[in-house]
């Protein structure tokens, strides 16, 4: 920041920061770190001001609640069975991305986690996935045209990720158990993730004849060594807390039902910094990669469709394995 | 029993409160431990941790007994 910011006094260097943040040429090296990444949240203090207006300030749906608890926004996802991610899912995290867009009620911080025992999520809702495909078979639809019409629900994620990814709050999430597939790529769009001893973390999505859709492989090559990114993919194993941990996955692994109360702790850490520093150095820490985040949206779109992704969901949705995730 | 095997049953059977008098290694552990996919999932967790091995999910298709399981964890150690 001193280099960056040498010598100049408070309100130059809130000015050049706010520059910064709308991507204007400020005559500094500033302009050239952010430049290519998007900010949907370009002025920090115009963000505030947006989040003492907002209410209402709490939401409860049927997958998912939001309350403040101090500076830290506490979002908990409560859906059966492990917080599938379908149209209901999807439906309540666009309300949250909207209220996050509109100044998240002047949080500092965000924290997500489950109330489900069995994880944080499985992942994408396979079965509404294959009715879906088996319902507009019935209407006559044929497979290329049904992925179009899912590329729209793929649109819709991606820009509800991008906000998680990018708002200019600190993100924590705190996560158990099935930590798979489009849970995981939640977890991804986290600035920190905290995970209890029982976490594993899984992308079986190769399995299936398809990528991750919601954005997975770019934020994993963001945050991991390509080599651990291929084993993850390529295989579809999964991997344990602690060793997410020794690859860089995670920030900090806690026993077993602790990880809310650590990521509260973060949270209330990061609360307590400079809300414009912490806006302007976040696109600078964790870039979008949104260029590679396009190239994904196009290619789930072509694997899907092919006729292999629909044997390979029957072949899950009518598993009666006790490891059905198994690659 | 292979020092593994033993391990592995006691493990099991205390992770998920079952009385282990009478586990052998060819005994099936789904269906002498009553786990379901979490609990499986879980388990992995456990021995992975508990013997300090990594095992790929892949190498378990297949694997459903006590034997068969100390066998994979035997060939990371």
């Amino acid at each position: 920041m001193s280099e960056l910011f040498g010598g100049v006094g408070g309100d130059v260097r809130s000015r050049v920061a706010r520059a910064v943040l709308r991507g204007e040429h400020y005559r500094s090296l500033a302009s050239r770190w952010v430049k290519g990444d998007e900010r949907p949240f370009r002025d920090p203090e115009a963000y505030a001001r947006l989040g003492r207006r907002a209410t209402p300030r709490s939401f409860t749906g049927e997958a998912l609640r939001w309350q403040h608890e101090g500076e830290t926004l506490l979002v908990t996802l409560d859906h059966g069975p492990v917080n599938e991610i379908g149209n209901l899912m999807l439906d309540e995290l666009e309300e949250l991305s909207t209220y996050l867009e509109r100044g998240a009620g002047g949080a500092r911080a965000l924290v997500f986690y489950s109330a489900r025992e069995k994880g944080f999520s499985a992942g994408a809702d396979l079965r509404e996935l294959y009715d879906g495909i088996q319902e507009r078979r019935r209407d006559g639809v044929p497979l290329l045209r049904q992925a179009h019409e899912l590329r729209r629900f793929i649109d819709r994620i991606h820009h509800v990720f991008d906000v998680f990814d990018t708002v200019p709050l600190t993100t924590v999430a705190a996560v158990h158990g099935f930590v798979f597939g489009g849970g995981f790529e939640l977890a991804l769009t986290c600035d920190v993730i905290i995970a209890d001893k029982s976490a594993r973390f899984c992308f079986p999505e190769l399995r299936l004849g398809l990528v991750p859709g919601f954005g997975g492989i770019p934020r994993l090559n963001r945050d991991l060594g390509n080599g651990i990114v291929r084993d993850l993919l390529l295989t579809g194993r999964s991997l344990r807390a602690s060793r997410a941990h020794e690859v860089g996955l995670i920030s900090q692994v806690v026993a077993r039902g602790e990880a809310l109360n650590v990521a509260l702790k973060v949270a209330e850490q990061a609360a307590r910094f400079d809300r414009d520093t912490t806006a302007l150095a976040k696109p600078f820490i964790k870039p979008l990669p949104r260029r590679d985040l396009d190239r994904e949206k196009e290619l789930f779109t072509y694997l899907f469709a092919s006729p292999v992704v629909e044997a390979a969901l029957k072949k899950f949705v009518e598993s009666d394995d006790v490891r059905p995730y198994l690659p | 029993m292979t020092d593994i095997e033993t391990k592995l049953i006691t493990l099991a059977s205390k992770r998920f409160d079952k009385d282990a008098t009478g586990f052998t290694a060819t005994d099936d552990f789904f269906e002498k431990l009553g786990i379901d996919s979490y609990q499986a999932m879980d388990m992995l967790t456990e021995v992975e941790e508990a013997f300090d091995v990594e095992i790929p999910d892949y190498e378990l298709n297949g694997v459903n007994t006590f034997g068969g399981l100390a066998q994979v964890i035997g060939r990371r150690l």
